[in-house]
């Protein structure tokens, strides 16, 4: 199979040039991290005043790592670091507690991101005569507009349909030919599953190739979508706090994702020792944003797992392969593909008078699709004896931890001291999800 | 004229209500009537008994979730049309019924039946009026 380059010349660049380049673009940044009050107070006591105090790459071992949290102090301006009148867009996604966080983008920082998607997108083969379906979230969720922008500057059709109503989504699949699809692999078995009950056999769809992110999976998986569908599936990685999809996909030769190497820093640690580690050892991903002007981050600690491939891919890009997400240094819930906390329901369970302060958040599959059942035991002091009175109370837990959290929860609710007593967050959690 | 009704939520799990009636058993109370409103997920068991304030003071030192509830419990003709009529005279008051029941035995020749209201003296008030019999705490102990 022949390979195809949105940008050759950036896509197998060599690893002098690219260093070269990795170090200007790393001192830049740099210089545009210190007009944030965040990074002006952090850098300064690194000894770092200006961009050209980076004298090589080696230097990058200097700037200390950014986290989640520093990104929820900083809410909403410590790490804007251009004019307000300069952003164009805003994205927040939802921090570790109720406190929010958010990246800022320039035009030229969406521009950018835009011509990473195409470099994924022609990676895998696909052109501007594809069908291209986008059944990730739109809005302040980064997965659908992130792809769009890139389907679209490729020239493909794009069928912007958002995630949900997989009857619609069929039916678009089938009426306007779509070949590329962009998803979440348990949304990709859901349709799957959902295929016999519409009565659309596969054989009047034209699925030629589905990108599937967000949430971690196995190469068993991938196989049986492959199988399922006769598609060929390419991994998707990325965060918001990194932009969004478009970090690093794979290329049709699905060894590992190739990782835009001058657009980010990418370093993989030891979680514990925060020790820099070698090719094929797993540990936490961390990248720094190379050409971000609005929200630059340094050493960002995803709390992703995962390892660098070693050698050289058959495609001829000289930017290095990410393995598949293998799982996560915190407590972070992947639910549908939406990130969640066991701390965010935790702090609306704690604001609610009529249940107690013992909790359990159970995840389960309902076909192929995440469950989140979150058990919260009554307050004694305030039972009436009332069912409509109970009603209303779970109709309340529920719209109010999907405001949190985003997705709507089954709310059960308990006898006092009926659910297991925990003393870390850990227990509170019931994971009984089967792997995918 | 009022009655006491005691409520125990009670979480879908096997058994809570074999804890309940045994816990009422080994005290010696008897269950005079009862009933269960459910739900996906919980249920609420509704009960008169003969004692209740003990009943009460059992099942909360046990764990559960308790509540007292004044209910009316009112006598009705056992023949057809006989609980259309005493509903009759509520509709006509304006007087909304949230739930009814049955007490297990009857001790005339009348059923007797436990009415919620939003309003119980009202009720009492206006079903008295009316010649209705509305029986009292000791009845019920003593039935």
């Amino acid at each position: 199979m022949e390979a195809y380059y949105w940008n050759k010349e950036l896509e197998t660049i060599d690893q002098a040039s690219l260093e070269d380049l990795q170090l200007k673009l790393l001192r830049d940044t740099v210089q545009a991290a210190l007009k944030t009050p965040f990074y002006r107070n952090r850098l300064k006591k690194a000894g770092i005043n200006s961009g050209d105090d980076i004298r090589s790459l080696q230097d990058l071992q200097r700037i200390p790592f950014t986290t989640k949290d520093d990104l929820r102090e900083g809410y909403p301006t410590g790490l804007l670091a251009v004019d307000l009148a300069e952003v164009v867009r805003i994205h927040t996604s939802s921090g570790t507690t109720g406190t929010p966080t958010v990246i800022y983008h320039t035009k030229e920082d969406l521009d950018n991101w835009t011509e990473l998607v195409c470099r994924c997108i022609v990676a895998t083969g696909a052109t501007r005569e594809d069908v291209f379906q986008n059944t990730m979230s739109y809005g302040l969720f980064t997965g659908g507009l992130g792809l769009h922008y890139g389907a679209e500057r490729l020239g493909m059709t794009v069928i912007p349909v958002g995630s949900g109503n997989t009857r619609r989504q069929i039916q678009l699949m089938k009426d306007f030919k779509t070949t590329v699809i962009h998803a979440t692999p348990s949304y990709m078995l859901h349709i799957y599953s959902k295929l016999n009950e519409f009565k659309i056999p596969l054989n009047e769809l034209f699925l030629k190739k589905a990108y599937l992110g967000a949430e971690p999976y196995s190469e068993n998986t991938r196989r049986k979508i492959e199988e399922f569908f006769h598609i060929d599936v390419y991994n998707s990685y990325g965060l918001s706090e990194m932009n969004g999809p478009g970090v690093s996909f794979e290329c049709i030769h699905k060894c590992g994702m190739h990782t835009w190497e001058d657009s980010y820093l990418l370093e993989i640690i030891d979680p514990k020792t925060t020790r820099t580690l070698s090719e094929e050892h797993e540990g936490e991903i961390v990248l720094t944003n190379l050409r971000r002007r609005a929200t630059p981050l340094l050493r960002y600690r995803t709390r992703d797992l995962a390892f660098i491939h070693k050698g050289k891919c058959k495609c001829k890009r000289t930017h290095r392969r990410l393995s598949r997400i293998t799982g996560r240094t915190d407590d972070m819930l992947i639910i549908n593909g939406v990130n969640v906390y066991p701390s965010q329901i935790e702090e609306v369970i704690m604001r609610i008078p009529q249940v107690g302060t013992n909790y359990q958040i159970c995840l389960e599959k309902d076909g192929t699709l995440d469950k989140i059942i979150v058990k919260v035991e009554i307050y004694s002091k305030l039972f009436t004896g009332d069912i409509r009175q109970l009603d209303t109370l779970k109709a309340k837990i529920n719209e109010e931890l999907r405001a949190a959290i985003i997705i709507s929860p089954i709310v059960e609710l308990h006898e006092p001291g009926s659910l297991p007593v925990s003393e870390g967050k850990a227990k509170r959690v019931v994971d009984s999800r089967t792997k995918l | 004229m009022k009655i006491t009704q005691i409520s125990v939520f009670l979480e879908n799990r096997k058994g809570r209500l074999y804890g309940v009636c045994s816990l009422l058993g080994k005290n010696r109370i008897n269950i005079r009537a009862l009933t269960i409103a459910e739900t996906q997920d919980f249920g609420i068991l509704r009960m008169v008994v003969d004692k209740p304030e003990e009943t009460l003071k059992i099942l909360k030192k046990s764990g559960f979730v308790v509540h007292l509830t004044d209910i009316v419990a009112v006598e009705v003709e056992d023949k057809p049309g006989g609980l259309a009529g005493i509903l009759k005279i509520l509709f006509d008051n304006n007087l909304n019924v949230e739930y009814v029941y049955g007490f297990l035995e009857k001790f005339s020749d009348n059923a007797l039946l436990v009415m919620r209201f939003e309003e119980p003296d009202r009720a009492i008030e206006i079903l008295k009026k009316k010649k209705i019999r509305v029986v009292g705490k000791e009845e019920i102990t003593d039935l």
